[in-house]
Protein backbone atom coordinates (compact mmCIF):
# COMPACT_ATOMS: atom_id res chain seq x y z
CA UNK A 1 0.00 0.00 0.00
CA UNK A 2 1.20 3.45 -0.80
CA UNK A 3 -0.26 6.71 1.47
CA UNK A 4 -0.85 9.32 -0.88
CA UNK A 5 2.49 8.02 -2.98
CA UNK A 6 4.57 8.90 -0.04
CA UNK A 7 6.52 5.48 0.43
CA UNK A 8 10.30 5.12 0.08
CA UNK A 9 13.10 2.76 0.83
CA UNK A 10 16.15 3.07 3.44
CA UNK A 11 19.40 1.71 3.75
CA UNK A 12 20.09 0.69 7.33
CA UNK A 13 23.41 -0.98 7.81
CA UNK A 14 22.93 -2.63 4.48
CA UNK A 15 19.42 -3.78 4.71
CA UNK A 16 16.71 -2.37 2.84
CA UNK A 17 13.55 -1.00 4.56
CA UNK A 18 10.36 0.47 3.44
CA UNK A 19 9.52 3.77 5.15
CA UNK A 20 6.67 6.13 4.69
CA UNK A 21 7.95 9.76 4.08
CA UNK A 22 4.97 11.61 4.91
CA UNK A 23 6.05 13.33 7.73
CA UNK A 24 9.03 14.38 5.81
CA UNK A 25 8.18 15.02 2.45
CA UNK A 26 10.46 17.07 1.05
CA UNK A 27 13.24 13.71 1.38
CA UNK A 28 15.34 13.22 -1.52
CA UNK A 29 17.20 10.00 -2.58
CA UNK A 30 20.64 10.35 -0.82
CA UNK A 31 18.96 12.27 2.19
CA UNK A 32 19.91 11.04 5.89
CA UNK A 33 16.57 10.27 7.14
CA UNK A 34 15.93 9.69 11.29
CA UNK A 35 13.19 6.49 10.99
CA UNK A 36 11.15 5.88 14.22
CA UNK A 37 8.46 3.01 13.83
CA UNK A 38 8.33 3.08 10.20
CA UNK A 39 8.36 6.61 9.46
CA UNK A 40 10.61 9.09 8.52
CA UNK A 41 10.53 11.69 10.53
CA UNK A 42 13.39 13.78 10.20
CA UNK A 43 15.87 14.76 7.70
CA UNK A 44 19.27 15.23 9.14
CA UNK A 45 21.84 17.59 8.80
CA UNK A 46 23.82 15.85 6.00
CA UNK A 47 27.80 17.50 7.13
CA UNK A 48 26.37 16.08 11.27
CA UNK A 49 25.00 13.36 10.45
CA UNK A 50 28.13 12.46 8.55
CA UNK A 51 30.51 13.44 11.55
CA UNK A 52 28.44 11.42 13.84
CA UNK A 53 28.63 8.17 11.60
CA UNK A 54 32.15 8.47 11.17
CA UNK A 55 33.17 8.97 15.13
CA UNK A 56 30.73 6.03 15.76
CA UNK A 57 32.70 3.71 12.69
CA UNK A 58 36.06 5.17 14.82
CA UNK A 59 34.83 4.24 17.82
CA UNK A 60 33.37 0.18 16.90
CA UNK A 61 37.22 0.39 14.87
CA UNK A 62 38.89 1.37 18.20
CA UNK A 63 36.69 -0.93 20.25
CA UNK A 64 37.90 -3.87 18.35
CA UNK A 65 41.41 -3.11 18.70
CA UNK A 66 41.10 -3.33 22.51
CA UNK A 67 38.98 -4.54 24.45
CA UNK A 68 36.10 -2.45 26.13
CA UNK A 69 36.32 -2.62 29.65
CA UNK A 70 33.38 -4.42 31.43
CA UNK A 71 30.07 -2.96 31.34
CA UNK A 72 31.16 -0.35 28.17
CA UNK A 73 30.11 -1.06 24.63
CA UNK A 74 29.28 1.32 21.82
CA UNK A 75 25.81 2.31 21.02
CA UNK A 76 24.66 1.61 17.00
CA UNK A 77 22.41 4.48 15.77
CA UNK A 78 19.59 1.87 14.48
CA UNK A 79 17.75 5.29 13.55
CA UNK A 80 20.26 7.02 11.45
CA UNK A 81 19.73 5.30 8.11
CA UNK A 82 21.41 7.00 4.71
CA UNK A 83 17.98 7.75 2.04
CA UNK A 84 16.82 6.10 -0.88
CA UNK A 85 13.59 7.57 -2.14
CA UNK A 86 11.63 5.23 -4.76
CA UNK B 1 29.56 21.51 21.61
CA UNK B 2 30.47 19.46 18.28
CA UNK B 3 30.81 16.05 19.12
CA UNK B 4 33.33 16.02 16.10
CA UNK B 5 35.48 18.74 17.55
CA UNK B 6 35.69 17.57 21.61
CA UNK B 7 36.29 13.67 22.09
CA UNK B 8 35.06 11.28 24.85
CA UNK B 9 37.68 11.21 27.33
CA UNK B 10 38.23 15.07 27.15
CA UNK B 11 34.52 15.67 28.02
CA UNK B 12 34.87 12.75 30.54
CA UNK B 13 37.61 14.92 32.21
CA UNK B 14 35.60 17.84 31.63
CA UNK B 15 32.75 16.58 33.28
CA UNK B 16 34.73 14.98 36.40
CA UNK B 17 36.35 18.74 36.50
CA UNK B 18 33.33 20.67 36.90
CA UNK B 19 31.65 18.03 38.84
CA UNK B 20 34.84 18.32 41.40
CA UNK B 21 33.91 22.40 41.75
CA UNK B 22 30.37 21.39 43.09
CA UNK B 23 29.73 21.71 46.87
CA UNK B 24 26.83 19.00 46.58
CA UNK B 25 25.70 15.93 45.02
CA UNK B 26 23.39 16.34 41.85
CA UNK B 27 21.09 14.22 39.74
CA UNK B 28 19.77 14.89 36.41
CA UNK B 29 16.85 13.13 34.96
CA UNK B 30 16.74 11.18 31.56
CA UNK B 31 13.04 11.58 30.44
CA UNK B 32 13.48 8.58 27.68
CA UNK B 33 13.71 4.90 27.77
CA UNK B 34 16.25 4.79 25.01
CA UNK B 35 18.57 7.28 27.53
CA UNK B 36 18.20 5.08 29.68
CA UNK B 37 18.96 1.79 27.76
CA UNK B 38 21.99 3.58 25.41
CA UNK B 39 23.88 4.88 29.27
CA UNK B 40 23.49 1.28 30.40
CA UNK B 41 25.05 0.23 27.26
CA UNK B 42 28.12 2.13 27.28
CA UNK B 43 29.01 1.96 30.86
CA UNK B 44 28.45 5.57 31.66
CA UNK B 45 26.93 5.11 35.07
CA UNK B 46 30.42 3.63 36.50
CA UNK B 47 32.38 6.49 34.91
CA UNK B 48 30.12 9.40 36.46
CA UNK B 49 31.81 11.41 38.84
CA UNK B 50 30.46 10.50 42.14
CA UNK B 51 28.40 13.34 42.89
CA UNK B 52 26.66 13.60 39.91
CA UNK B 53 23.69 10.86 39.32
CA UNK B 54 21.49 9.84 36.02
CA UNK B 55 18.05 8.97 37.00
CA UNK B 56 15.38 7.17 34.88
CA UNK B 57 12.14 9.16 34.41
CA UNK B 58 8.76 8.39 32.59
CA UNK B 59 10.04 8.02 29.16
CA UNK B 60 9.17 4.51 28.33
CA UNK B 61 6.48 3.74 26.51
CA UNK B 62 5.50 0.63 27.74
CA UNK B 63 6.54 1.72 31.77
CA UNK B 64 4.11 4.31 31.95
CA UNK B 65 0.78 2.71 30.36
CA UNK B 66 -1.42 2.42 33.28
CA UNK B 67 -2.06 -1.72 33.92
CA UNK B 68 -5.87 -0.62 33.27
CA UNK B 69 -5.02 0.09 29.95
CA UNK B 70 -2.56 -2.94 29.54
CA UNK B 71 -5.42 -5.17 31.07
CA UNK B 72 -8.14 -3.58 28.70
CA UNK B 73 -5.81 -4.43 25.93
CA UNK B 74 -5.36 -7.83 26.89
CA UNK B 75 -8.81 -8.37 26.95
CA UNK B 76 -9.92 -7.13 23.79
CA UNK B 77 -6.81 -8.91 22.42
CA UNK B 78 -8.68 -12.68 23.68
CA UNK B 79 -12.07 -11.66 22.28
CA UNK B 80 -12.50 -14.40 19.26
CA UNK B 81 -13.80 -11.56 16.38
CA UNK B 82 -10.32 -9.28 16.99
CA UNK B 83 -7.05 -9.30 15.82
CA UNK B 84 -5.58 -7.22 18.00
CA UNK B 85 -1.92 -5.63 16.27
CA UNK B 86 0.90 -4.49 18.36
CA UNK B 87 4.37 -3.24 18.53
CA UNK B 88 6.63 -6.27 20.13
CA UNK B 89 7.47 -4.88 23.70
CA UNK B 90 3.37 -5.04 24.53
CA UNK B 91 3.66 -8.67 23.99
CA UNK B 92 4.99 -10.00 27.56
CA UNK B 93 3.97 -7.10 29.73
CA UNK B 94 1.67 -8.94 32.74
CA UNK B 95 -1.90 -7.91 32.94
CA UNK B 96 -4.16 -9.51 35.61
CA UNK B 97 -5.14 -12.44 33.64
CA UNK B 98 -1.73 -13.06 32.06
CA UNK B 99 0.17 -11.46 28.88
CA UNK B 100 -0.87 -11.01 25.27
CA UNK B 101 1.55 -13.60 24.72
CA UNK B 102 0.15 -16.09 26.60
CA UNK B 103 -3.43 -14.90 24.83
CA UNK B 104 -1.42 -16.01 21.84
CA UNK B 105 -0.62 -19.17 23.02
CA UNK B 106 -3.96 -19.79 24.52
CA UNK B 107 -4.71 -19.29 20.41
CA UNK B 108 -6.12 -15.44 20.46
CA UNK B 109 -5.15 -13.83 17.08
CA UNK B 110 -1.91 -11.29 17.92
CA UNK B 111 0.02 -10.33 15.62
CA UNK B 112 3.23 -7.62 16.24
CA UNK B 113 3.78 -4.94 13.91
CA UNK B 114 6.85 -2.98 12.57
CA UNK B 115 4.64 -0.26 11.80
CA UNK B 116 1.31 1.17 12.25
CA UNK B 117 0.06 0.68 8.94
CA UNK B 118 0.99 -2.71 8.45
CA UNK B 119 -2.49 -3.13 11.11
CA UNK B 120 -4.26 -0.88 8.22
CA UNK B 121 -2.57 -3.44 5.50
CA UNK B 122 -3.75 -6.30 7.43
CA UNK B 123 -7.06 -4.42 7.81
CA UNK B 124 -7.62 -4.41 4.15
CA UNK B 125 -6.67 -7.77 3.13
CA UNK B 126 -9.12 -9.34 6.18
CA UNK B 127 -12.24 -7.72 5.83
CA UNK B 128 -13.91 -10.13 8.01
CA UNK B 129 -11.54 -9.08 10.63
CA UNK B 130 -12.11 -6.23 13.51
CA UNK B 131 -8.27 -5.23 13.86
CA UNK B 132 -7.39 -3.19 16.53
CA UNK B 133 -4.11 -1.78 16.50
CA UNK B 134 -2.86 -1.03 20.15
CA UNK B 135 -1.44 2.53 19.97
CA UNK B 136 1.02 3.32 22.98
CA UNK B 137 3.74 5.93 23.01
CA UNK B 138 4.87 9.70 23.12
CA UNK B 139 4.77 12.30 20.43
CA UNK B 140 7.37 10.31 18.13
CA UNK B 141 4.78 7.49 17.87
CA UNK B 142 1.54 8.99 17.76
CA UNK B 143 2.00 10.63 14.38
CA UNK B 144 2.11 6.70 13.11
CA UNK B 145 -1.50 5.99 14.74
CA UNK B 146 -2.65 9.67 13.58
CA UNK B 147 -1.51 7.93 9.67
CA UNK B 148 -2.68 5.32 10.26
CA UNK B 149 -6.43 6.39 11.28
CA UNK B 150 -5.80 8.68 8.13
CA UNK B 151 -5.44 5.90 6.15
CA UNK B 152 -8.16 3.48 6.99
CA UNK B 153 -10.41 6.56 6.86
CA UNK B 154 -8.99 7.40 2.84
CA UNK B 155 -9.38 3.24 2.47
CA UNK B 156 -12.84 3.34 3.91
CA UNK B 157 -11.92 0.58 6.33
CA UNK B 158 -14.66 -0.50 9.05
CA UNK B 159 -13.21 -3.11 10.28
CA UNK B 160 -9.88 -1.43 11.39
CA UNK B 161 -9.79 0.73 15.30
CA UNK B 162 -7.04 1.82 17.53
CA UNK B 163 -7.07 1.48 21.23
CA UNK B 164 -4.71 5.03 21.77
CA UNK B 165 -3.02 5.02 25.08
CA UNK B 166 -0.60 7.81 24.11
CA UNK B 167 0.94 10.33 26.25
CA UNK B 168 2.40 13.84 26.22
CA UNK B 169 5.88 14.15 27.77
CA UNK B 170 6.10 17.80 28.98
CA UNK B 171 2.70 17.54 31.24
CA UNK B 172 4.52 14.74 32.61
CA UNK B 173 7.69 16.62 33.80
CA UNK B 174 5.58 19.26 34.81
CA UNK B 175 3.88 16.67 37.47
CA UNK B 176 7.29 15.62 38.82
CA UNK B 177 8.28 19.24 38.93
CA UNK B 178 5.07 19.68 41.18
CA UNK B 179 4.12 16.99 42.82
CA UNK B 180 4.38 16.96 46.83
CA UNK B 181 6.84 13.75 46.97
CA UNK B 182 8.84 15.61 44.50
CA UNK B 183 12.00 13.63 42.49
CA UNK B 184 15.46 15.50 43.07
CA UNK B 185 16.30 16.55 39.61
CA UNK B 186 18.34 18.97 39.08
CA UNK B 187 18.39 19.22 35.06
CA UNK B 188 16.43 17.23 32.39
CA UNK B 189 18.32 15.47 29.67
CA UNK B 190 15.00 15.79 26.77
CA UNK B 191 14.15 13.16 25.32
CA UNK B 192 15.94 13.14 21.39
CA UNK B 193 13.08 11.85 19.35
CA UNK B 194 10.12 13.05 20.93
CA UNK B 195 12.21 16.57 20.49
CA UNK B 196 12.34 15.67 16.92
CA UNK B 197 8.44 16.33 16.82
CA UNK B 198 7.58 19.10 19.50
CA UNK B 199 10.68 21.47 19.00
CA UNK B 200 13.66 22.39 21.15
CA UNK B 201 11.58 25.18 22.45
CA UNK B 202 8.46 23.37 23.78
CA UNK B 203 11.15 22.73 27.01
CA UNK B 204 10.98 26.57 27.90
CA UNK B 205 8.23 26.21 29.61
CA UNK B 206 10.17 24.10 32.12
CA UNK B 207 13.30 26.03 32.27
CA UNK B 208 11.10 29.37 32.63
CA UNK B 209 8.34 28.01 35.17
CA UNK B 210 10.16 25.64 37.19
CA UNK B 211 13.75 26.84 37.02
CA UNK B 212 15.37 23.39 35.78
CA UNK B 213 17.88 23.43 33.34
CA UNK B 214 16.87 20.95 30.05
CA UNK B 215 19.38 19.64 27.63
CA UNK B 216 18.57 18.04 24.17
CA UNK B 217 20.58 15.08 23.45
CA UNK B 218 21.29 12.07 20.79
CA UNK B 219 21.85 8.22 22.31
CA UNK B 220 25.16 7.72 21.02
CA UNK B 221 27.77 7.64 24.05
CA UNK B 222 29.56 10.92 22.76
CA UNK B 223 26.16 13.02 22.23
CA UNK B 224 24.75 11.73 25.79
CA UNK B 225 28.25 12.60 27.16
CA UNK B 226 28.07 16.00 25.53
CA UNK B 227 24.60 16.76 27.32
CA UNK B 228 25.72 15.33 30.83
CA UNK B 229 28.92 17.87 30.45
CA UNK B 230 26.61 20.88 29.53
CA UNK B 231 23.79 20.11 32.26
CA UNK B 232 26.49 19.92 35.16
CA UNK B 233 28.60 23.11 33.39
CA UNK B 234 25.45 24.74 33.56
CA UNK B 235 24.56 23.76 37.36
CA UNK B 236 28.40 24.59 38.48
CA UNK B 237 28.09 27.81 37.17
CA UNK B 238 24.64 28.69 38.52
CA UNK B 239 23.24 28.68 34.80
CA UNK B 240 19.54 27.76 34.29
CA UNK B 241 19.09 27.48 30.54
CA UNK B 242 17.75 25.24 27.39
CA UNK B 243 20.05 23.90 24.79
CA UNK B 244 19.94 21.39 22.42
CA UNK B 245 22.92 19.17 21.56
CA UNK B 246 20.87 17.23 18.78
CA UNK B 247 20.49 20.29 16.19
CA UNK B 248 21.24 17.40 13.38
CA UNK B 249 17.51 16.48 13.85
CA UNK B 250 16.07 18.50 16.76
CA UNK B 251 14.85 22.12 15.20
CA UNK B 252 13.82 24.54 17.44
CA UNK B 253 10.06 24.44 16.48
CA UNK B 254 10.26 20.59 15.94
CA UNK B 255 8.75 19.09 12.77
CA UNK B 256 5.40 20.58 11.01
CA UNK B 257 4.09 17.33 9.43
CA UNK B 258 4.01 15.55 12.35
CA UNK B 259 2.24 18.66 14.31
CA UNK B 260 -0.08 19.37 11.62
CA UNK B 261 -1.13 15.42 11.47
CA UNK B 262 -1.58 15.13 15.47
CA UNK B 263 -3.56 18.24 15.93
CA UNK B 264 -5.99 16.60 13.02
CA UNK B 265 -6.53 13.62 14.94
CA UNK B 266 -6.28 13.68 18.14
CA UNK B 267 -7.18 16.03 21.08
CA UNK B 268 -5.49 16.41 24.19
CA UNK B 269 -7.29 15.12 27.46
CA UNK B 270 -6.57 13.73 31.02
CA UNK B 271 -4.83 10.25 31.34
CA UNK B 272 -3.96 8.05 33.41
CA UNK B 273 -0.23 7.14 34.03
CA UNK B 274 1.35 4.09 35.62
CA UNK B 275 2.05 5.15 39.65
CA UNK B 276 1.65 8.61 38.64
CA UNK B 277 -2.21 8.89 38.91
CA UNK B 278 -4.32 11.06 36.39
CA UNK B 279 -1.89 13.79 34.91
CA UNK B 280 -4.19 16.70 33.40
CA UNK B 281 -4.25 16.96 29.74
CA UNK B 282 -1.32 14.32 29.63
CA UNK B 283 -2.77 12.05 26.26
CA UNK B 284 -3.95 12.38 23.49
CA UNK B 285 -7.68 11.25 22.24
CA UNK B 286 -9.27 11.08 19.04
CA UNK B 287 -11.31 14.26 18.52
CA UNK B 288 -14.89 13.45 17.82
CA UNK B 289 -15.00 13.40 14.02
CA UNK B 290 -12.77 9.90 14.20
CA UNK B 291 -14.35 8.27 16.89
CA UNK B 292 -15.34 5.39 14.34
CA UNK B 293 -12.23 4.41 14.77
CA UNK B 294 -11.88 4.21 18.60
CA UNK B 295 -11.59 0.58 19.76
CA UNK B 296 -13.47 1.51 23.17
CA UNK B 297 -16.24 2.79 21.08
CA UNK B 298 -16.37 0.45 18.52
CA UNK B 299 -16.44 -2.38 21.31
CA UNK B 300 -18.26 -0.66 23.99
CA UNK B 301 -15.10 -1.19 26.69
CA UNK B 302 -15.77 -0.53 30.25
CA UNK B 303 -13.63 1.61 32.42
CA UNK B 304 -10.75 -1.41 34.30
CA UNK B 305 -9.92 -0.56 38.30
CA UNK B 306 -6.45 0.50 38.08
CA UNK B 307 -4.30 -1.21 40.42
CA UNK B 308 -0.82 -2.32 39.84
CA UNK B 309 0.73 -5.70 40.59
CA UNK B 310 0.95 -6.33 44.31
CA UNK B 311 4.87 -4.91 45.41
CA UNK B 312 5.85 -3.52 42.36
CA UNK B 313 6.78 -0.24 42.34
CA UNK B 314 7.31 0.92 38.54
CA UNK B 315 5.45 3.58 39.01
CA UNK B 316 7.99 5.23 41.48
CA UNK B 317 10.79 4.27 39.33
CA UNK B 318 9.37 6.14 36.22
CA UNK B 319 9.14 8.90 39.09
CA UNK B 320 12.73 9.16 39.95
CA UNK B 321 11.59 8.06 43.68
CA UNK B 322 13.14 4.98 43.68
CA UNK B 323 15.87 2.63 41.98
CA UNK B 324 15.14 -0.72 40.53
CA UNK B 325 16.88 -2.76 43.56
CA UNK B 326 14.64 -1.05 45.83
CA UNK B 327 11.88 -3.14 44.61
CA UNK B 328 11.40 -6.49 47.20
CA UNK B 329 10.61 -8.32 43.87
CA UNK B 330 13.33 -6.75 41.42
CA UNK B 331 16.12 -9.92 40.48
CA UNK B 332 13.79 -12.61 42.79
CA UNK B 333 9.92 -12.73 42.03
CA UNK B 334 10.89 -10.25 39.33
CA UNK B 335 13.34 -10.77 36.14
CA UNK B 336 13.43 -10.72 32.36
CA UNK B 337 12.21 -14.63 32.50
CA UNK B 338 9.65 -14.07 34.47
CA UNK B 339 8.47 -10.07 34.80
CA UNK B 340 5.58 -8.86 37.14
CA UNK B 341 5.82 -5.31 36.14
CA UNK B 342 6.38 -3.69 32.29
CA UNK B 343 9.59 -1.74 33.30
CA UNK B 344 11.30 -5.27 33.86
CA UNK B 345 9.86 -6.09 30.56
CA UNK B 346 10.12 -3.58 27.86
CA UNK B 347 13.72 -3.58 26.46
CA UNK B 348 13.78 0.32 27.14
CA UNK B 349 12.57 -0.39 30.94
CA UNK B 350 14.72 0.97 33.87
CA UNK B 351 14.22 -2.36 35.75
CA UNK B 352 15.32 -4.85 33.14
CA UNK B 353 18.10 -1.96 32.28
CA UNK B 354 19.44 -2.20 35.76
CA UNK B 355 19.10 -6.38 35.80
CA UNK B 356 21.21 -6.65 32.72
CA UNK B 357 23.81 -4.13 32.91
CA UNK B 358 23.45 -2.77 36.67
CA UNK B 359 24.18 -1.44 39.35
CA UNK B 360 26.40 0.55 37.54
CA UNK B 361 27.83 2.96 39.91
CA UNK B 362 31.09 5.33 40.03
CA UNK B 363 33.55 3.19 41.00
CA UNK B 364 37.23 3.42 41.91
CA UNK B 365 37.84 1.83 38.74
CA UNK B 366 35.73 4.33 36.73
CA UNK B 367 37.69 7.21 38.69
CA UNK B 368 41.11 5.86 37.77
CA UNK B 369 40.22 5.49 34.31
CA UNK B 370 39.54 9.01 34.49
CA UNK B 371 42.45 10.09 36.31
CA UNK B 372 44.69 7.85 33.53
CA UNK B 373 42.95 10.24 30.60
CA UNK B 374 43.57 12.90 32.54
CA UNK B 375 47.46 12.19 32.45
CA UNK B 376 47.56 11.29 29.02
CA UNK B 377 45.69 14.68 27.33
CA UNK B 378 47.55 17.48 26.79
S1 LIG C 1 11.50 -5.13 39.70
FE1 LIG C 1 9.65 -5.85 38.69
S2 LIG C 1 8.05 -5.68 40.21
FE2 LIG C 1 9.77 -4.41 40.91
S3 LIG C 1 9.38 -2.35 40.11
FE3 LIG C 1 10.63 -3.39 38.59
S4 LIG C 1 9.17 -4.30 37.19
FE4 LIG C 1 7.99 -3.76 39.03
Amino acid sequence: MTHNGLEGVVDLHGTRLPVNTMLTPDAQPGDWLLIHAGFAIEKLDPQQAGETWALLRDLAQAATRSPAPSGTGIATPASTTQGDRR
Amino acid sequence: MNIGTRAIPEMLCALHASAAGLDRSIAFMEVCGTHTTSAFRCGLHSVMPENVRLISGPGCPVCVTAQADIDELIDLGSRGEVTLCTYGDMLRVPGKRGSLEKARGDGASIEVVYSSLDAVRLAQSHPQRQVVFAAVGFETTAPATAAAVCAAQELGLDNFTVLASHKLILPAMRALLSATDRPKINGFLCPGHVSVIIGSDAYRCIVEEFNTPCVIGGFEPGLLLSSLLCLTEMVAAGRVGLVNQYPQAVRPTGNPHAQALLQEVFEPGHARWRGMGLIPMSGLFLRQSYQRFNAAHRFSLKPVDDREPPGCICGRVISGLALPPECKLFGRACTPVQPIGPCMVSSEGTCAAWFKYGPQRASSNGVARVQQLQEVLP
